[in-house]
């Protein structure tokens, strides 16, 4: 059995590895995890990550977890191209460096923009107030600040002038809002160019194809109300 | 000039680096920052760190921030033991793994207890039971799956070898402890892989760096933390804001 990698393109790091192994034509079994039905809370997922958690490669009798450490094993695996993780030091340090500030900042504020948005009232069916979501959105706001300002400044890509894995991961998190509806390139002409030179480097049809789930995010049928219990603390343990 | 770090010791993610830095014998000058007089937001720091964090490096012209970028710079550029991150595929991607779990549910929840004991009462702040009780609860699950997850049998967290992945765990469970929450009780599996791992540093290293935090409390208890200055102010307000 070759290379299987557990993903649901809704989850932003599943999309930043389908990509990443799509575009570098590595060879693997798509094992479809489907989110929304509480399918990673099965007996037979949580043989794949104890966490119950996507995106999951399996490779042999390797398993392995955490979007990050999937991309850098799949980097390093199958010989791609430099600029995805470079060999200089300072180089790949600013990937790095990328890689760990985004975790707490630009992919907390996406995931909560999409669940407060979207996900809590039209697949939860549970309220959001209208503080609570405004709150979230001056949040992502600063962050999308940052990112320009900090990492973006006057570079093509984020941490140079070559795409790398920092950049995948940003623009995977930033369709999140997208897919909620939130206007994250508009009225920001730096990001928006950045976000242009992205897809034309991962090829548009493949960031269109990876992409189609979440941006039909909004038009998710409610959850089964079995489904949504089972669901719930987890979600809410997530957004925190 | 060489290799600088600026660091402050009450910081975890500093603790890592420095202990690191030291373990390996990597020459290095310390520039203290300290966060609660407000250097962290001052025009001299900016200039090092624009993101206003610390940890920060600056090797020559070089400037890097978090500490995890810091800690795989350090490992790559200086002779250090392969064992602290391994070039075996496996081995390395074990430590990734582990680091993407830290993120999320290490970073973040083991620095709330000093918050809420020692650093929002200096400003006035008080936080509800509910938010300590909460905390508690993630710690405790976080603990769970620290333990279940990736320490199993083996010597640490990773595998038989100390890595970056045990600093930085080591560094974010101290923190609760230097403020009364001895979370290692009544988890021996735990309790063993902490001695394994001071052992390992080295008693006298480990004091050095932990010297700091581990008194925290009676600093406090003497009123000898000083006031925070008032530029501190909205980065204290949003850290406690963040508690869930």
């Amino acid at each position: 059995m070759g290379l299987e990698l557990y993903l649901d393109l809704l989850s932003q790091p599943c999309r930043a590895v389908y990509i990443f192994a799509k575009r570098n034509g590595i060879p693997f079994e798509l094992r479809p995890v489907e989110l929304r039905k509480g399918q990673h809370l099965s007996d037979a997922f949580a043989q794949v990550n104890p966490l119950k958690k996507v995106p999951a490669l399996r490779d042999g009798d390797f398993t392995l977890t955490e979007s990050v450490a999937i991309l850098l094993y799949l980097n390093r695996k199958y010989k791609v191209p430099d600029h995805w993780y470079p060999q200089d030091l300072q180089a790949c340090a600013r990937v790095d460096e990328y890689l760990a500030w985004q975790h707490t900042t630009l992919r907390r504020n996406c995931l909560r923009a999409l669940w407060h948005k979207v996900m809590f009232p039209v697949f939860l069916g549970e309220p959001v107030s209208p503080e609570m979501l405004a709150a979230t959105l001056a949040e992502l706001d600063a962050t999308l600040q940052l990112l320009e300002d900090k990492f973006l400044q006057n570079k093509a890509f984020l941490t140079g002038p070559h795409i790398s894995l920092a950049d995948l991961i940003a623009i995977t998190e930033l369709m999140h809002p997208v897919g909620a509806g939130c206007q994250v390139f508009e009225g920001r002409p730096k990001l928006a160019a950045w976000r242009q030179r992205v897809e034309a480097a991962v090829g548009k049809d493949l960031f269109q194809e990876a992409h189609e789930v979440i941006l039909k995010a909004k038009d998710s049928p409610p959850a089964d109300p079995i489904i949504k219990q089972k669901l719930m603390p987890r979600v809410l343990a997530m957004i925190q | 000039m060489g290799l600088e770090l600026y660091l402050d010791l009450v910081s975890q993610p500093c603790r890592a680096v420095y202990i690191f830095a030291k373990k390996n014998g990597i020459p290095f000058e310390l520039r203290p920052v300290d966060i609660f007089r407000g250097q962290l937001v001052s025009k001299d720091f900016s200039q090092i760190n624009n993101l206003c964090k610390v940890p920060a490096l600056k090797d020559g012209d070089f400037i890097l921030s978090e500490s995890t970028a810091i800690l795989i710079y350090l490992s790559s550029k200086y002779p250090t033991a392969d064992h602290w991150y391994p070039s075996n595929l496996q081995a390395r991607a074990r430590i990734h793994e582990y680091l993407g779990w830290h993120a999320d549910c290490v970073r973040g929840t083991f620095g709330v207890p000093l918050w809420t004991q020692v650093l929002a009462p200096l400003i006035g702040v008080h936080l509800p039971e509910e938010k300590v009780q909460r905390n508690r609860a993630a710690m405790d699950r976080a603990l769970q799956e620290l333990e279940d997850k990736f320490l199993r049998d083996q010597a640490f967290l990773t595998g038989q070898h100390v890595t970056l992945a045990d600093l930085m765990a080591l560094e974010e469970l101290i923190q609760p402890v230097a403020v009364g929450f001895d979370l290692f009780e009544g988890r021996p599996k735990l309790t063993a892989w902490r001695e394994r791992l001071e052992a390992f540093l080295g008693m006298d290293l480990c004091q050095e760096t932990h010297g700091l935090i581990l008194n925290i409390l009676e600093q406090a208890a003497n009123k000898k933390i000083p006031d925070p200055a008032p530029e501190v102010y909205p980065y204290m307000l949003l850290r406690i804001s963040r508690i869930p």
